[in-house]
């Protein structure tokens, strides 16, 4: 087999840059932290002056406080898309974290899986919760219930 | 110490402080995020459950606790939108130091408007 040698001061060729499936998925993510952060922003404000501020602030949270706001559809939708966005974007902005600072290929591997199975988890379960909510559960007594239970 | 070199963003000083803010801040929120979604899920198992467990989140250690998580909040919001504009707005950053400083004036002003209300609803005896 020949050996060709290259001529001095050729351009480098690519041999180590992956030029085949490359995708645009970074950017994506990078796109969603800023327009999900914004959204985010209007989301946990209200959340917190909900539920901090107002009336009584943490003082007055117990179950019926969050199924007097559960029997709004307002809130629900408010919450579930509080709960995919700061849960994707958290994911996300770990997922960064991750990369940078845990060098060896398997520590990285580990640390993913269980974000990611966090991240499932949580998700999931979150949404269960908000859909299958039931304000007025039979067989609890009424007094730690909404008053609407009753009337 | 050396000179950060000119016209680089995350750096040292300004640049740098605010990005290191936003990464410590941004991770303390997210696990914060996990345990917060756990608690609420528990009003799906019984009204008493959901009462114990928000009852801890009512004790004087705990609400300090949550002063210091929206102030985590509060900054992690503001720089946020401060980053949105260096990257989308054209004289984002030719701004970004100033921009930083009305971040933080923000937060001052917010955390003033929060902090008594909260602390008064923690220790305010109930």
């Amino acid at each position: 087999m020949a050996v060709s040698i290259e001529a001095p001061r050729a351009p480098r060729t690519r041999t180590t840059r992956r030029t085949t499936g490359r995708t645009n998925y970074e950017l994506y993510g990078w796109v969603f932290m800023r327009a999900s952060g914004v959204l985010l922003v209007v989301l946990i404000f209200g959340h917190l002056f909900m539920n901090l501020i107002d009336g009584e602030g943490i003082s007055a949270i117990d179950f019926g406080f969050v199924a007097g706001k559960w029997a709004s559809p307002l809130w629900q939708v408010w919450d579930l898309l509080m709960l995919w966005l700061a849960m994707i974007h958290g994911t996300n902005g770990v997922r960064t974290i991750i990369n940078d600072y845990a060098e060896r290929d398997g520590t990285r591997i580990v640390l993913k899986v269980a974000l990611y199975l966090a991240f499932t988890v949580v998700v999931v379960l979150g949404t269960l919760v908000i859909f299958t909510f039931d304000p007025c559960p039979p067989d609890a007594p009424a007094n730690l219930l909404p008053s609407f239970c009753t009337a | 110490m050396p000179e950060a070199p000119a016209g680089t963003l995350y750096r040292g000083r300004e640049g740098m402080w605010s990005w290191l803010a936003h990464r410590v801040t941004g991770f303390a929120i997210f696990f914060f995020l996990l345990v917060h979604v756990l608690d609420t899920a528990l009003v799906r198992v019984s009204p008493e459950a959901y009462n114990a467990v928000i009852g801890t989140y009512k004790n004087p250690v705990m609400g300090l606790g949550e002063a210091g998580l929206v102030a985590a909040v509060v900054y992690h919001a503001f720089n946020g939108i401060r980053i949105t504009l260096i990257d989308f707005w054209s004289k984002g950053t030719r701004y970004q130091r100033v921009m930083l400083w009305i971040v933080i004036g923000l937060f001052v002003v917010t955390m003033a408007g929060f902090l008594p209300r909260h602390l008064g609803n923690v220790f305010g005896g109930h």
